[in-house]
């Protein structure tokens, strides 16, 4: 697999690592809600198609990029730096 | 009679004769030979014996698909078992053995197992060995016992067991278009796309690139076929965006148009090349695939086709077009369709009397009838072969009348004496990559055969790959797709004249003939049609099932002839049409892959060595190493004739008695710099940082996302908006990778750089009563005094000319300072300090020392720290602040994680004055014959010499309310019982007056 880092171009897999569930909604800091806290540190979406991932070129740039793979092709229809890129994530 | 050379023809090289060994006899053979054919050559039917009933076997195929014709290669002591000898070429001085036979492949005394076939049916293992058998030895452990035996008996070739001293090496290419297979459709696809610039690789597992031009007897262009892929071939290597691969199997096909290709580089050679490796693994990224991989011809199914004698009709047609030899002399041909007569008339022109053709249709064409004529044989159609008959070799047939509508045979059966027997069930065409690719195989019931689907991936078939199996279509094709994989639009194509060999690509659906006697489909794994149907008289209807219970397919040839057999026996089995009952998915590999080209040259110890910048001087004045993640760090510094435990008791007593040194260069350090810094570490750490003045440092502990407890160190704050953290050595990696996560992806407004300076900085704790006075004798530019260097105060200044920076804190418990410098300028720091504090007694420590006086404090490190603690399980409560939230704070308070039953710090002293071992569980009630009721275990242990006493550290349940109370450890691996105390883990000066001076 490769991922298209904004920066460094086109990388094999092995230099990245995966970072997690990009559509986890972290709550605000002082917040209680326990639910809320739950479901960011533990829910993950694991849908059967185009997926919101966050991976980090950690083997060369070091940025976290915000890819959507599709699960069942692994093709990479997508992938920004995370900064700049939010879509309202907190 | 026997298989012998024949006269002339073929493309092997006469003038040159290679010698090499099969089972200790001389054998000689021609350049161009493989094992297989160089070993009919000289009149070998017989290449070893069965998986399962030991059958005699002889060779089936002539290429990548052999079942049957297994060897051993021996490399000098190495051997490499499972090689089809169809795949191997000879060489001078090439050893190779049959398998599978005791004491002999002539007499091999586990053919018996042929008499006890009928109970040595599918599923005989699980059966007989997984079942309710009563007694002792029931079901899995009665298993475990015979297989050992079993194993021994059945089965291919042994393994080896000395090291493989062959090197391998592994290859990245990148290109626009990969073409596999170079036969017609593979060389015309190649040459299209190189001629409009594309860069292209050209894969072939043969040897000889050209494929079926080889022996096809065809005429392209004027010139024989083999002439004209020879003339491709030189034009391809001709230009330099061509790479050409022979002996190149392209195994795996993978996403992203990513392909696996194992390249065998020197083992038809009897001396490699300097520096050559044995094989070559290559990652091939392209970013169009030409699949032009053929197709496999299928054996019939009939009792003895297994005989060494019975072969394939294409396979005898290779043997004697390419390589000259004559599979037989009094051939028969049993065939379902067209393409046999073409062998048929092959083998007649190569000198072979052709006895009969049997064909299971009724009405045969014109033009096959003509090329029979040619042939000058008897044509038997509508009739079938229901014997092969003859031990280890093939003596003579037996024919019967046959009605492919019914598949019943009628008739009295005729015997005819043949020594040879050509048989040809159709063809299958060689879709493994394309279904590999992601996409389902599609049954074409005028073919009878799987065609490859629509692509999932960026991939063009062409040629028999696609089921369109004239050469003339295969070089249309091929052209066709060279262009469509650079995107080139179609142009004018001078298609050459091709003059073909006649016939249909289609097959009559006829699989098996079913009459009694044993009748294989799967050669290799010895799976009988008789099995296939058992199968499914005991309930299996999935395909995936069959296969698993019969083994089907799942022999080293990964049923390259066996799949569509079966599935057709399973599917008249299960009165159903082959699609209904579908095919299972091909896998990577297509073949074989050495495990070596694989690993490449990563084997051995690949882990890099991070060394100190003092690494030389610890080595030099005789520190003992010791592995701390990737870090070689000194465990001590021993004095002859010391004991482990004797060296630190020593370093310990020097620090805490006059003063210690101990290389702290491996710590993690990051910069952590912005306007926004203070804001960054008031979020991560669980305690305040913002407060903190310049020039102070402060411990910070930091939590996980879930509240658990994550890691812990010193943070100084060199300016306003200048940080320099401190993290523990293992987790380095893992807190800069936390804190960018945060910084990228939570908290992108923080105006925060952060940077990781571990190996800018060296770094040296000194500590002990003299620690000061030695620093005070040697510092310049600053006072380090209590008012100028104050508890976890920070100076700057310069040591032998070299400015540093020191911060005053002690993790040994002692009154100490870490003096940071400039990494180039570590040993020269070091030195100085160690000479100026010899007269105060400095004694340099290592990890055992540190360790020993860390527990003594009841400091935490990873081993407490270990994924599973809280805060408060480490009595770190104290560190978390209510002013603010951070990382971790919500979650923190869960029910689970503040339960009074939680394993927490404790400190332990052993009571019988015996070492106590790390990992040892803590248990309320000794019971040394069936240890149990663990309510902790130890984290740390040491010999304390502030105490006089074995200690550790533990996580106990309930902790501190333990306080006081006694306990045991108990360690059944290690057998050490014993009495223990729970205390404090505060253990040696719990006020800490030392470090405060």
């Amino acid at each position: 697999m490769l991922i298209t880092c904004p920066y460094c171009g086109p990388r094999d897999l092995s230099e990245f690592t995966y970072q997690g569930d990009g559509n986890r909604q972290r709550p605000a800091p002082n917040s209680q809600d326990l639910d809320a806290w739950n479901a960011y540190v533990y829910d993950r979406q694991n849908p059967a198609g185009d997926h919101n991932e966050i991976w980090q070129h950690s083997g060369g740039c070091r940025i976290h990029i915000r890819v959507v793979r599709n699960t069942l092709t692994h093709a990479i229809s997508s992938a920004v730096p995370v900064r700049g890129h939010h879509g309202g994530k907190a | 009679m026997s298989p012998r050379r024949t006269e002339q023809g073929g493309r092997i090289d006469r003038a040159r004769t290679i010698r090499f060994t099969f089972d200790g006899a001389a054998y000689s053979g021609h350049p161009g030979d493989t094992l297989a054919s160089a070993l009919l050559a000289n009149g070998v039917s017989l290449f070893g014996r069965s998986f399962k009933y030991h059958r005699p076997r002889g060779v089936l195929a002539a290429g990548v698909d052999e079942p049957n014709a297994l060897v051993t290669i021996l490399r000098g002591e190495a051997r490499e078992p499972n090689i089809p000898a169809t795949m191997v070429e000879i060489h001078d001085g090439l050893v190779a053995e049959s398998q599978n036979r005791f004491p002999s492949l002539s007499w091999d005394v586990s053919a018996v197992n042929q008499l006890a076939g009928p109970l040595i049916s599918g599923g005989f293992y699980y059966k007989t060995f997984m079942g309710p058998i009563i007694g002792p030895l029931k079901g899995t452990r009665f298993w475990m016992v015979c297989e050992r035996f079993i194993r021994r008996a059945a089965g291919l070739g042994r393994a080896g067991t000395v090291p493989d001293k062959a090197r391998y090496e592994r290859m990245n290419a990148f290109c626009d278009v990969l073409v596999v297979g170079a036969g017609p459709a593979g060389l015309t696809a190649a040459k299209a796309a190189a001629e409009k610039g594309a860069r292209v690789i050209l894969a072939d597992l043969e040897p000889r690139l050209g494929g079926s031009a080889n022996w096809s007897g065809e005429v392209i262009d004027g010139k024989p076929a083999a002439e004209w892929a020879a003339a491709a071939v030189n034009d391809l290597r001709a230009v330099d965006n061509v790479r050409l691969l022979p002996r190149t199997t392209v195994w795996g096909y993978y996403d992203g148009n990513t392909l696996a290709a194992l390249e065998r580089v020197s083992d038809h050679k009897q001396h490699p090349a300097k520096g050559e490796p044995r094989h070559r693994q290559w990652t091939i990224r392209a970013k169009t695939v030409v699949l032009a991989t053929g197709a496999l011809e299928r054996p019939l199914v009939f009792p003895g086709n297994d005989r060494p004698g019975v072969m394939l009709a294409g396979a005898a047609e290779r043997y004697a077009n390419e390589f000259g030899v004559l599979p037989g002399q009094k051939v028969a041909v049993f065939t379902n369709n067209d393409s046999a007569y073409r062998a048929a008339h092959a083998l007649k022109q190569a000198g072979a009397a052709i006895v009969a053709i049997i064909d299971v249709r009724a009405d045969i064409s014109a033009d096959m009838l003509d090329f029979a004529g040619k042939a000058e044989t008897e044509m038997l159609p509508g009739h079938a072969v229901v014997a092969a008959e003859g031990g280890r070799k093939l003596t003579g047939i037996k024919v019967q009348r046959f009605d492919a509508a019914s598949g019943t045979v009628s008739g009295e059966p005729r015997s005819v004496a043949v020594d040879c027997l050509l048989m040809s069930g159709g063809w299958s065409p060689a879709i493994h990559l394309a279904s590999q690719a992601g996409a389902k195989a599609e049954w074409n019931e005028a073919l009878q055969a799987f065609l490859p689907p629509k692509p999932t991936q960026k991939w063009t078939g062409a040629g028999a790959f696609t089921g369109a199996f004239s050469t003339d279509e295969a070089i249309e094709q091929g052209h066709a797709a060279g262009l469509a994989a650079c995107s080139a639009g179609r142009d004018h194509f001078d298609a050459p004249a091709i003059e073909a060999a006649p016939g249909a690509p289609g097959s009559e659906p006829v699989f098996e003939i079913q009459v009694t006697g044993k009748s294989f489909v799967d050669f290799q794994h010895d799976v009988t049609a008789e099995d296939v149907r058992l199968a499914h008289r005991e309930g299996f209807v999935s395909v995936e099932h069959l296969k698993r219970y019969t083994t089907l397919g799942m022999a080293t040839d990964q049923g390259k002839t066996s799949n569509v057999p079966g599935l057709a026996i399973m599917a008249a089995a299960l009165g159903k049409a082959i699609p209904q009952v579908g095919t299972t998915r091909f896998r990577p590999p297509y073949s074989a892959v050495s495990i070596g080209s694989l690993a490449g040259e990563r084997h051995g110890d690949l882990k890099p060595e991070r060394l100190t910048p003092m690494h030389d001087w610890h080595i030099a004045n005789g520190a003992t190493m010791y592995s701390a993640g990737l870090w070689w760090r000194p465990q001590i510094y021993g004095h002859a004739g010391e004991t482990v435990e004797q060296a630190y008791v020593r370093e310990t007593k020097g620090t805490r008695g006059t003063a210690g040194i101990v290389d702290v260069s491996t710590l993690g350090k990051i910069a952590v710099q912005g306007p926004d810094a203070a804001e960054l570490l008031d979020r991560v750490y669980t305690n305040m940082f913002s407060t903190l003045a310049v020039g102070k440092a402060r411990y910070g502990l930091m939590l996980r996302e879930d509240g658990l407890a994550f890691d812990d160190g010193t943070t100084w704050r060199l300016g306003e908006q200048d940080f320099l953290m401190t993290t523990t050595t293992a987790n380095a990696g893992k807190v800069m990778q936390h804190l960018e996560y945060f910084l990228d992806v939570i908290w992108p407004e923080l105006k925060v750089t952060i940077t990781s300076v571990t190996d800018q900085w060296a770094g040296a704790a000194i500590g002990g009563p003299n620690a000061r006075a030695i620093l005070a004798a040697c510092v310049e530019g600053t006072a380090v005094d209590n008012a100028a260097l104050p508890f976890m105060g920070i100076v700057h200044g310069e040591i032998g000319g070299v400015p540093v920076m020191i911060c005053r804190l002690s993790f040994s418990g002692e009154m100490a300072f870490e003096v940071y410098c400039g990494a180039d300028w570590g040993t020269h720091v070091w030195e100085t300090l160690m000479e100026v504090g010899k007269p105060f007694g400095l004694v340099p420590y290592g990890l055992e020392a540190l360790g020993t006086m860390r527990i003594e404090k009841g400091h935490v490190t990873g081993a407490e720290i270990d994924g599973r603690t809280t805060a408060r399980d480490l009595h770190l409560d104290w560190m978390l602040s209510k002013k603010k939230p951070f990382v971790g704070s919500a979650m923190m308070d869960r029910e689970g994680l503040v339960a009074a039953d939680r394993l927490q710090l404790v400190g332990i002293v052993s009571l019988d004055n015996r070492p106590l071992n790390g990992g040892a569980h803590i248990v309320e009630q000794l019971d040394e014959e069936n240890p149990h009721g663990s309510i902790g275990h130890i984290t740390a242990c040491c010999y304390s010499p502030s105490l006089g006493k074995y200690i550790a550290l533990a996580l106990v349940e309930g902790g501190k309310a333990r306080h006081g109370s006694r306990a045991f450890t108990s360690d059944p691996l290690r057998g050490r019982f014993g009495p223990v105390e729970i205390v404090s883990h505060h253990f040696f000066d719990p006020e800490g007056s030392r470090m405060h001076g």
